[in-house]
């Protein structure tokens, strides 16, 4: 079972704990934008087999969206992080490219 | 190719078996194709040889990574239906679910295709008008689907129990001409009528990359070297988006796993293929006497073809409140496949932002019961590079122009 600490409350989350949400750091579109950004933003994805960032709610916790570094194609979890954050923190992205180092970046 | 009849069967008997000839022929990759097909699963299986049968292109190559029929082929829990809401959903399907009525005639092999109808449970009141909608949907597309009552239900599948606490049985969606086939027949039967008519299926063999010249494919690169072509079509699900991004465009595609199961083999005791979407399970019973369990897909991205133990737990609790009868059976074997979901839930057959590059992708959750429909409409737009009827409204752009083809309030819980 999957396993993401909530770094809010700090507890440790079974997957039943929680709800996924998907691709993190999306751009944001509204009125005035063009048809391609707000398809962007809406449906392209990046589904990458490898490392993946995404949103995470603790549902049946403390109820706050946080978000996730992951690899979808060994489920292991590099680490989590605060909604708030426009990108994935420094040392996390060291720890990750330490682990991986083919990968590319999070943009 | 010696065809199968009961004369072979009997002429084979007096010799011991010795003279059956390879189902297909396991050929080294040519320097180049008139078109290549990644991917030799149903559906690019289906798609080479409705490109031979239907427009006389033979010199084709399928290309498979691993073992021909090994992917979501192979994983599915064979159902077949084509009751969708919206019309070109019910075009296709209907289309697919009326060749295979006919597949094992036509490829000369056992396809096991067995119409023993498909019921979709109404279980809430929302779902009684959902259902009762879709089937007038169906009656104005010419897809034969009746709203039954529950002693209809009843009737039909009688282990079925209709007066659960929490979800008594409403009525049903039934459609009496669906069913389920023999999954692995289908790959195996495309596999052997496409290398009869000359193609090469070439297993074992990954593409690693896609390359063009202005704006139009040249070849693939592969492990087994570079092989030209005019045209390639990607039918690759579970992989669309990477295989995509070597051709450099990105897919409205996310990968996640969905699981299946079966239980012990026990007497034969339903004859239909029941689907419950408010309790999240579905089951029918394969001709080994195993009940074939399906359920949701896992909520996050994933390639691993290994589900979450707890939607195990999910689909097997809504069943046996579904059928009590199954409450003591042990469950032998559990395995999941990756699936394409789009936006809609509907899938992509397309050209692409690359000249002679065309994609069949996004089938999700159910891509089997589609396999003769998809490789019909997919063949059909890589002969005459624009799409037919079946394949014009599933172009890739309806994202960009809000065309969806919205099956996920019809058929969203299980395909």
């Amino acid at each position: 079972m999957l396993t993401l600490e909530c770094p809010y409350c700090a507890v440790m989350a079974d997957e039943t704990e929680l709800s996924p949400g998907y691709e993190a750091h999306l751009k944001r579109y509204g009125p005035g934008s063009s048809d391609e950004e707000f398809e962007a933003y809406m449906f392209a994805r990046k589904n990458p087999k490898g490392v993946h960032f995404e949103r995470w709610r603790h549902a049946y916790g403390c109820g706050k969206w946080f978000l996730a570094a992951r690899d979808t194609a060994t489920l292991e979890v590099f680490g989590t992080y605060t909604a708030q954050s426009a990108a994935p923190p420094q040392a996390l992205q060291d720890k990750i490219k330490a682990k991986r180092p083919d990968w590319k970046g999070y943009k | 190719m010696k065809r199968y009849s009961a004369f072979a069967l009997a002429r084979e008997a007096l010799s011991n078996h010795m003279g059956w000839e390879r189902a297909w022929a396991a050929p080294q990759p040519k320097a180049a194709y008139d078109a290549i097909i990644i991917g030799a699963g149903g559906h690019g299986l289906a798609t080479a040889y409705y490109l031979g049968k239907n427009f006389g292109i033979t010199n084709v190559a399928i290309l498979e990574k691993g073992w021909l029929g090994g992917g979501n082929t192979g994983r599915n829990t064979t159902i077949i239906r084509s009751n969708y809401l919206q019309d070109s959903s019910a075009a296709i399907y209907e289309k697919a679910r009326s060749l295979y009525e006919t597949l094992s005639q036509d490829l000369n092999y056992n396809a096991m295709f067995s119409p023993r109808g498909v019921m979709m449970l109404a279980q809430t009141h929302h779902e009684v008008r959902g259902y009762q909608r879709t089937a007038h949907a169906n009656a104005l597309q010419g897809v034969v689907t009746e709203f039954i009552s529950p002693q209809r239900v009843k009737e039909l599948c009688p282990i079925l129990n209709i007066d659960g606490p929490r979800y008594p049985v409403l009525g049903a969606l039934w459609q009496a001409r669906g069913g389920t086939g023999r999954h692995d027949a289908v790959a195996w039967g495309y596999a052997r009528a496409c290398s009869a008519m000359g193609m090469d299926i070439i297993q074992n063999c990954e593409v690693k990359g896609i390359t063009s010249a202005n704006g139009v494919v040249t070849g693939v690169e592969t492990t087994k070297g570079y092989i030209g072509t005019k045209k390639i079509g990607i039918v690759v699900a579970g992989h669309s988006g990477q295989v995509a991004d070597m051709a450099g465009f990105r897919l409205p595609v996310e990968a996640v796993a969905l699981q299946a199961l079966v239980s012990e083999p026990i007497k034969p005791c339903m004859d239909v293929v029941v689907m419950a979407n408010t309790v999240h399970g579905y089951m029918s019973q394969s001709d080994k006497g195993e009940m074939v369990i399906g359920g949701g897909t896992d909520g996050f991205n994933n390639f691993t073809q290994r589900g979450s133990f707890h939607h195990i737990e999910e689909t097997l609790r809504a069943l046996i409140e579904t059928f009590p009868i199954i409450s003591r059976l042990k469950m032998l074997r559990q395995w999941g496949g990756i699936v394409d979901m789009t936006g809609d839930r509907s899938p992509i057959i397309s050209k692409t932002p690359v000249g002679n590059c065309f994609i069949n992708c996004g089938w999700g959750t159910g891509g089997f019961k589609a396999i003769p429909g998809s490789g019909w409409a997919m063949a059909e737009l890589m002969a005459k590079g624009e799409p037919g009827p079946l394949a014009a409204e599933f172009d890739m752009w309806r994202f960009k122009e809000g065309r969806f083809i919205d099956e996920s309030v019809a058929a969203g819980v299980a395909h």
